[in-house]
């Protein structure tokens, strides 16, 4: 019963997490970050708003636990927390279980109206 | 297998499925368009589901609930349906409901984009895109007791497919 488990963490952190994830340009963030070579001056040269308001993006992301900033070298890049996505790959890899299975028992009908 | 393909974004929330059958569109779309079928597969096994509505209609509406295997019914779920084009492709919405089929407003389950097309070969190739609200909708919905039905299910799919190969 893992799905009992992640309902029963703490609603704030769903509401980071999802609330975060609201937002078209933040999403774009956490996916260029995955990579993690970029500073948040590199990331806000991809977008057309200004640098103050991607930083912004970039603190509500870090306060969901989506990204964080990590000293590389001299520099300090902004990298996707896998963790924190985790969650979300976890309900989905569910999601696809259910879809399989949803799938199997279509076959099987589609199959038995062959016999007919 | 018939599934042929699975997408997953766990940043933007959506997830694709693709499968093909070998079986015309119009008996594919009749997984969708009839209740009797829609029920054998929509719910699990241990979880059966039992439509009292489904209007496949643009602007219809489909009301259903899920039965657990102590004989206790889920809450009410309904679909809305954004647009249809049978046999080809619906657009819907699924989410909690009352029994009415009123959804909560503020909170939207899942979207579902279903395309089915006819590949030839007498193959048909159904796709179905899902678009979650929110990772706390996903958690709802398979807190609701869904999924231990899925993990209870998983070796009577494999009795049932035994089952359905024809003798």
């Amino acid at each position: 019963m893992q799905a009992v488990g992640l309902a029963a963490q703490s609603a704030t952190q769903f509401d980071r997490v999802f609330g975060a994830l609201a937002d078209g340009t933040r999403r774009d963030i956490v996916r260029r970050a995955i990579s993690g070579d970029e500073g948040v001056v590199e990331l806000a040269a991809h977008y057309s708003m200004s640098f103050a308001a991607v930083q912004k993006h970039v603190a509500i992301l870090e306060r969901a636990g989506l990204v964080g900033k990590h000293r590389v070298g001299r520099r300090k890049v902004v990298r996707t927390e896998l963790e924190g996505l985790h969650l979300a790959q976890r309900l989905l890899d569910r999601y696809e279980e259910i879809w399989r299975e949803r799938i199997d028992l279509m076959s099987t009908i589609l199959e038995e109206g062959k016999e007919n | 297998m018939p599934v042929t393909k699975v997408t997953k974004d766990p940043v933007a929330l959506t997830m694709t499925v693709e499968a093909e059958f070998s079986a015309p569109q119009e008996r594919v779309w009749q997984l969708w368009a009839d209740p009797r079928k829609l029920e054998r597969w929509w719910g699990p096994p241990s979880y059966p589901a039992t439509f009292v509505k489904l209007d496949l209609t643009p602007g219809g509406e489909a009301i259903y609930y899920m039965t657990g295997p102590d004989g206790n019914k889920t809450p009410h779920s309904s679909w809305n349906i954004v647009e249809t084009d049978p046999p080809n492709s619906i657009v819907l919405r699924d989410q909690f409901s009352d029994e009415a089929g009123t959804p909560d407003p503020d909170f939207p389950i899942v979207g579902m984009r279903v395309n089915i097309d006819d590949i030839g070969g007498g193959m048909t190739r159904m796709s179905i895109h899902n678009e979650f609200a929110s990772v706390e909708a996903m958690d709802k919905m398979l807190a609701m007791g869904m999924q231990e039905g899925m993990t209870q299910a998983v070796g009577q799919v494999d009795a049932i497919l035994a089952e359905a190969v024809p003798a």
